[in-house]
């Protein structure tokens, strides 16, 4: 399968493959096979990820240019994005790419990213200074009108089904209505929430 | 296809022209080119590019210079002075998803008008923008765009201009050299005409009007 992911916490997904599991890892700046950090003394200047750090490139790697590495992305050839969240609404709706006034960066590919990609899930913390980052309706600009499939944090995962967000775990030793609580989103609750298997 | 000095190269550009400039992060930017619009203090400049890098590297070192009244690019995130210009008023920064931005400048090079695309829409990229239904799913209409000259870094040259590229230094440039007035080329390695396999040309001659010397 092929999967993309973004910079801060989803980063981190690589580092905990299942082992045997065959996955290729884009960067959108135009490399598919994207391996681990290089070895000190092994980087090459026109090697780089997505956030223009050294990568090394695996067997089986191809290069392409940013019209081909949007095309996998939009063209439904990539299987899976693991993106940051700046807000998530109840409906599955993402907000990813600025704090008006505060914090613009650009959208760079997240805009694309979740518009195209086969399945979309968010990685993020639960609230940002004591404030549910999983909210009722987004107040800052979204980045997609397409419904995310499912949120991860540290307190539980989230999915999107029906446009409604439904508890599915939580994490080990939070109670359901710890996760409720901490949650400004009108979550569904079904019968059986098992605990994350970590 | 002419090969000519770096001097010689920036000369040519005018205050005010519109620049497509290769690069992602500064990976793949003709950063001697840059070098030399900075020793030659060209103003007024717009820049459509990926991004505007970091402050000291390839655009970075256009912004930190203030030599641009504008930038047509999808992230200005790790370049602080960018942000700063930009809420001063001094740099106008226009913000384009990335796949848009790679699209709409492909499509100014593939003689199209412009593109369809999901991307964008019910976000702030939609305003002022037509929308058009397609088998019944929305699309915003992206228009094509064009520059003056386009900077282009490739791994390697001939002299008669076919261009190579190498890893992640690829990104805009390929695309870039095909939809401007002027293409002006730097490479790593220039080699005699013959040595670039044919199948691994991927600019071909006839695009590129300057070769820059290395020196």
């Amino acid at each position: 399968m092929l999967v993309n992911l973004g910079i801060g916490i989803p980063t981190l997904v690589a580092n905990h493959l299942p082992p045997g599991m065959h996955v290729f890892f884009q960067s959108e700046n135009g490399l598919i096979g994207t391996g681990s950090v290089p070895e000190e003394g092994m980087a090459h200047p026109t090697l780089t990820d997505a956030a223009g750090h050294p990568v090394t490139a695996l067997p089986g790697a191809s290069t392409f240019d940013s019209a081909v590495s949007f095309g996998l992305i939009r063209g439904g050839h990539l299987d899976l994005t693991i993106l940051g969240g700046l807000q998530v609404d109840q409906s599955g709706r993402l907000a990813n790419w600025t704090i008006p006034n505060k914090m613009v960066p650009g959208m760079g590919g997240a805009m694309d990213l979740v518009s195209g990609a086969k399945r979309v899930i968010v990685a993020m913390l639960h609230a940002a200074k004591g404030a549910s980052k999983i909210v009722k309706t987004c107040t800052l600009p979204i980045t997609s009108t397409r419904p995310v499939d499912l949120v991860v944090t540290e307190l539980a995962v989230i999915k999107f089904c029906d446009g409604r967000a439904t508890l599915m775990e939580t994490a080990p030793g939070i109670s359901a209505a710890q996760v409720s609580a901490a949650t400004d989103a009108e979550l569904v609750m079904p019968a059986d929430i098992p605990e994350m298997s970590l | 296809m002419r090969t000519i000095s770096i001097d010689q190269s920036v000369r040519m550009i005018p205050d005010g022209a519109s620049i497509m400039i290769g690069g992602f992060l500064g990976v793949g930017t003709p950063e001697r080119i840059i070098d030399e619009i900075v020793r030659q203090k060209k103003r007024d400049l717009t820049v459509i590019a990926n991004d505007t890098a970091t402050p000291d590297k390839g655009i970075g070192k256009l912004v930190r210079a203030k030599l641009l009244r504008k930038v047509i690019v999808s992230h200005i995130g790790l370049n602080p002075e960018t942000q700063q210009q930009m809420m001063a008023g001094e740099l106008e920064v226009e913000l384009v998803p990335q796949g848009t931005l790679i699209e709409r400048i492909r499509a100014a090079g593939y003689g199209l008008g412009g593109i369809l695309t999901p991307t964008g829409i019910g976000t702030p990229v939609e305003a002022g923008k037509q929308q058009i239904e397609v088998a019944g799913k929305l699309y915003l209409l992206e228009i094509a765009l064009r520059a003056d000259f386009a900077l282009v870094q490739a791994f390697i040259a001939d002299y008669s201009g076919n261009l190579g590229y190498a890893l992640t230094a690829r990104n805009f440039n390929p695309v870039i050299a095909m939809a401007a007035g002027t293409v002006i080329a730097s490479a790593d390695n220039i080699v005699p005409v013959g040595v670039i396999s044919p199948d691994h040309v991927v600019t071909p001659a006839p695009v590129v009007d300057y070769l820059v010397a290395n020196a």
